[in-house]
């Protein structure tokens, strides 16, 4: 009788301490991968886009982003467009939160106009391309909820895969499910399904590098929408870290100046 | 020991000559681009066309040093015209040295600068003179000399003018469309200060960001932009329409407040040294429908209601209209946009139909189109001598 109850007890005691609900496991492994990428502070990188279509036509963007690390908020980015052409000197400010929407601003460089532009705009193709503004604002663990799915070796990496379900609102998806890297933490792989339950888009992160010694970035993302073929390239070229940006870099008056 | 010296001094010469080049060299963009302007009806006067060629030039110079804290730009701009002669002019758009600090930034010479908010006119946006002969939507601004110093603080931006150098107004000449009868004698223009007074305006600026709400409130004191019109006849008997610039004040707000899909905007301004002090203002709303039906279709809604206190005899188009307009973005690969709208009167009736859109094609080359119509356009109204000037715009642009 003594017995039985102290193994209750431990059983119960086991079951609390070292199994993790699948909630529980996956808001754990997203904490990790968050706080590794903790303390980069600033980086600047340009950014080639390539978007093909289903005839392999191909049309290019290139872009520069700098971005700044804001501690217990979203980020602040700023992006300029230097093609095409026609839109060059463009450029879009974002203060990102976590729950309360973004604030943004847009640069006209012909009528030298700053518009505040609605940041519901989540679901909508950024520059015409597979990539949804939402896939492009930076990562903050509060925007998802998350279930741990199973561990799976993708392409020989072992991995983490995890179920992500928008908190915000606007998205265009029900739900992410994103492969993370064991080793190193960071995302190998997601998969998008639409509104109507469907996969949407397989998106693929190629070619890490390190930087700081701790930083992991992706050279290369590739974007495939699985219900029309189309695809969007990222080429991501001279990542810098550490040019000690302040708020100053990322204000409306540097949207007018931004090249 | 020679050998070292001679490819370190050699080194030495090719940084020279990569920083010198970098020093120098100007980054070089804008476009050019062919005009077809082509009007429906018959024109009222018979020195007039149905039909206007143009070809239109503006590159940028830009360079900058002092780790992008120091730029100069050059932006020249020329556009030759068939037949209307005013309508083939130069300008500098863009002429400046630009300075930035921690907490200020200083901008010196010609330049343009933008306030606002709202679509359907620009009440608050008052430093530079419209280039009324580029377009009649009055969105072309002719540079202007200054120095603007803009100081930065946690309670917004506060932006300091010197305006140096009056521009007068561009209108069409006698062959051109979209004018006043007789043509507005812009070799007769008369102002109420001159010499260095006449030259001379201040201007300054407060703005900020507050949670969802954009604010600025500006002052504007120097010669008016919108020159009144004095109806007089010559020694000869005939009929003269005279530009007069008054000395006015301008007091300016513009408000926006950002809500989800909603954008809700006011400007409004006092003026006063233009006959009576008056008000005018103008309000409304912007909402979108983002990636309608997941397409990628933008859908959004524009309406606003324009207001002059001087009423039906507001030398202005609008004094008691409404705007009412559609704005969508396909977020395609060419960019295709289209604004479409209607302001109409609502005391006498007359209708003002718009239609913009633009594609790009390629990846260098951009097409705009413009259609303007007006109709049931009453004898009092200011836009009655533009009755018969419905018209389409087409220009082709490669950017560069």
């Amino acid at each position: 009788m003594k017995k039985s109850l102290l193994v209750t007890l431990l059983v119960l005691f086991s079951t609390q301490t070292f199994a993790l609900t699948a909630q529980e496991r996956g808001l754990q492994i997203i904490t990790e991968v968050d706080k590794r990428d903790i303390g980069f502070g600033d980086t600047k990188a340009t950014l080639n886009m390539r978007l093909i279509d289903r005839r392999g036509n191909e049309s290019l963007r290139s872009l520069t982003m700098k971005t700044l690390e804001v501690i217990g908020d979203g980020d602040k980015s700023l992006t300029i467009f230097s093609t095409p052409r026609d839109i060059k000197g463009t450029a879009f400010l974002s203060f990102t939160h976590a729950l309360v929407p973004d604030e943004q601003w847009l640069y006209l460089p012909a009528l030298k106009r700053v518009k505040r532009i609605s940041s519901s705009n989540k679901s909508g193709p950024f520059l015409g391309s597979e990539y949804a503004f939402e896939d492009l604002t930076s990562f903050e663990v509060a925007k998802y909820n998350y279930t741990y799915l199973r561990d799976e070796t993708i392409d020989g990496i072992a991995c983490f895969v995890l179920e992500l379900i928008p908190n915000y609102k606007h998205s265009g998806y029900t739900r992410e499910v994103v492969w993370i890297g064991q080793a190193r933490y960071i995302a190998i792989k997601v998969d998008y399904y639409d509104r109507k339950e469907s996969l949407l888009k397989t998106q693929i992160f190629k070619n890490y590098k390190q930087y700081l010694n701790q930083y992991w970035r992706a050279s290369e993302q590739i974007m495939t929408n699985r219900q029309n073929g189309k695809r969007s390239e990222l080429i991501w070229k001279d990542y810098q870290f550490g040019m000690g940006l302040t708020d100053r870099d990322f204000d409306k008056n540097t949207l007018k100046r931004a090249r | 020991m020679l050998d070292k010296f001679k490819s370190s001094s050699s080194f030495l010469c090719l940084t020279l000559l990569l920083n010198t080049n970098v020093l120098f060299a100007a980054e070089i963009s804008g476009y050019a681009g062919l005009e077809s302007l082509g009007f429906i009806h018959n024109p009222i006067d018979s020195r007039q066309h149905n039909h206007y060629l143009s070809g239109v030039i503006e590159p940028e110079f830009y360079h900058e040093w002092d780790d992008g804290r120091q730029s100069l730009a050059f932006v020249p701009f020329y556009r030759l015209s068939q037949h209307d002669n005013k309508r083939t002019h130069f300008d500098i758009r863009e002429l400046t040295w630009l300075k930035v600090a921690n907490d200020w930034e200083l901008r010196v010479g010609i330049r343009k600068v933008f306030w606002g908010v709202t679509e359907s006119q620009h009440l608050v946006d008052i430093i530079n003179q419209t280039d009324l002969v580029e377009n009649s939507d009055t969105e072309d601004k002719l540079g202007q000399p200054m120095i603007n110093l803009a100081l930065i603080n946690d309670w917004g931006t506060l932006d300091l003018y010197f305006l140096a150098g009056f521009r007068e107004r561009t209108f069409p000449g006698n062959e051109g469309r979209l004018r006043s009868f007789p043509e507005i004698n812009t070799g007769e223009e008369r102002f109420e200060k001159h010499g260095i007074e006449k030259q001379l305006a201040y201007a300054m600026r407060w703005s900020h960001s507050i949670g969802d709400w954009d604010i600025g409130f500006s002052h504007f004191y120097g010669m008016n932009r919108d020159p009144s019109i004095i109806v007089e006849a010559d020694a000869a008997g005939k009929i003269q329409l005279i530009p007069y610039y008054e000395m006015i004040h301008q007091t300016g707000l513009d408000v926006q407040l950002t809500q989800e899909n909603w954008l809700w905007k006011l400007e409004s301004i006092v003026r006063s040294g233009q006959g009576k002090t008056y008000f005018a203002g103008t309000g409304g709303l912007e909402y979108t429908f983002y990636d309608v039906f997941e397409t990628g279709l933008d859908f959004g809604v524009v309406s606003e209601y324009l207001y002059d206190s001087r009423g039906s005899n507001a030398p202005v188009a609008f004094q008691d209209d409404f705007l009412a307009a559609i704005r969508l973005g396909f977020n395609d690969i060419q960019s295709t946009e289209v604004l479409a709208g209607i302001i109409f009167d609502r005391t006498n009736n007359t209708k003002f139909y718009s239609v913009e859109a633009s594609r790009r094609f390629g990846n260098n080359w951009k097409v705009e189109l413009e259609s303007r119509f007006f109709s049931s356009v009453p004898k009092n109204d200011p836009s009655f001598v533009l009755r018969n000037d419905d018209h389409f715009r087409v220009e082709v642009r490669y950017y560069f």
